[in-house]
């Protein structure tokens, strides 16, 4: 089940904050790339990045689920057309935040928060190959402590034997 | 309702007052362009992080 997030929300009430990073995701998928504060930008990445996985899948019931929160039909149109073929081989990590530094007038830290380019076919061969070397490695540590294990359980017999 | 009992001495005030400074901010060099910039900010002259484009100039 997932945590509830702790703290206060965005704009002061739960409806506020659902709305504000609605208002947000349309912007961003919308735009591309919006300038907004710290704050609302890490807060908008997940939201933002849920829906472009519904969006990769792109059956109509998870267009419907994405039309809940976004009620702009011409831009869940883009974000199903163009936005999700772009991630087809990205395995999540869609939006990119960069810190833009203080606001003038209130000092507030700002960010751009944008959607990623698609992969090309270079970062896709070295993500593929690294994520193989991972998985070779955990199968090598899974087979040492399989391994240890039994190595280890047999002296303990022999000594009960003793 | 608490109250002071002695008036705080020029001395007192003077010396709470000396600890009240300002922090010199970090600065590092740009990678592009040089001028000093905070680190893990995007630069505000060249407007690059990372060397990539991020704020129009």
């Amino acid at each position: 089940m997932p945590k509830p997030t702790k703290g206060a929300r965005l704009g002061g009430s739960a409806a506020h904050e659902k709305l504000l990073l609605a208002n947000l995701a349309k912007s961003l998928f919308e735009h591309g790339r919006i300038t907004t504060t710290e704050a609302k930008a890490r807060r908008l990445r997940p939201v933002a990045e849920r829906l472009i996985t519904k969006a990769k899948k792109g059956d109509i019931h998870n267009r419907r689920l994405v039309l809940q929160q976004i009620t702009d039909k011409s831009v869940v149109h883009t974000l199903f057309t163009e936005i999700a073929p772009r991630y087809e081989n990205r395995p999540g990590g869609y939006t990119r935040i960069t810190k833009i530094g203080n606001r003038r007038g209130d000092n507030a830290p700002m960010a751009v928060i944008e959607l990623v380019e698609a992969l090309t076919v270079a970062q896709q061969a070295t993500g593929e190959a690294e994520a193989a070397t991972k998985r070779a490695v955990k199968e090598a540590e899974a087979k040492a402590e399989a391994t240890e294990a039994v190595e280890d359980a047999a002296p303990a017999e022999e000594s009960k034997e003793a | 309702m608490a109250v002071p009992k002695r008036k705080m001495s020029r001395s007192n005030t003077r010396h709470r007052r000396s600890q009240w400074k300002a922090a010199v901010t970090p600065l590092v060099a740009c990678e592009r362009c040089h001028e000093p910039k905070q680190q893990h900010i995007a630069c505000p002259s060249c407007g690059t992080y990372n060397k990539r484009q991020v704020l129009e100039v």
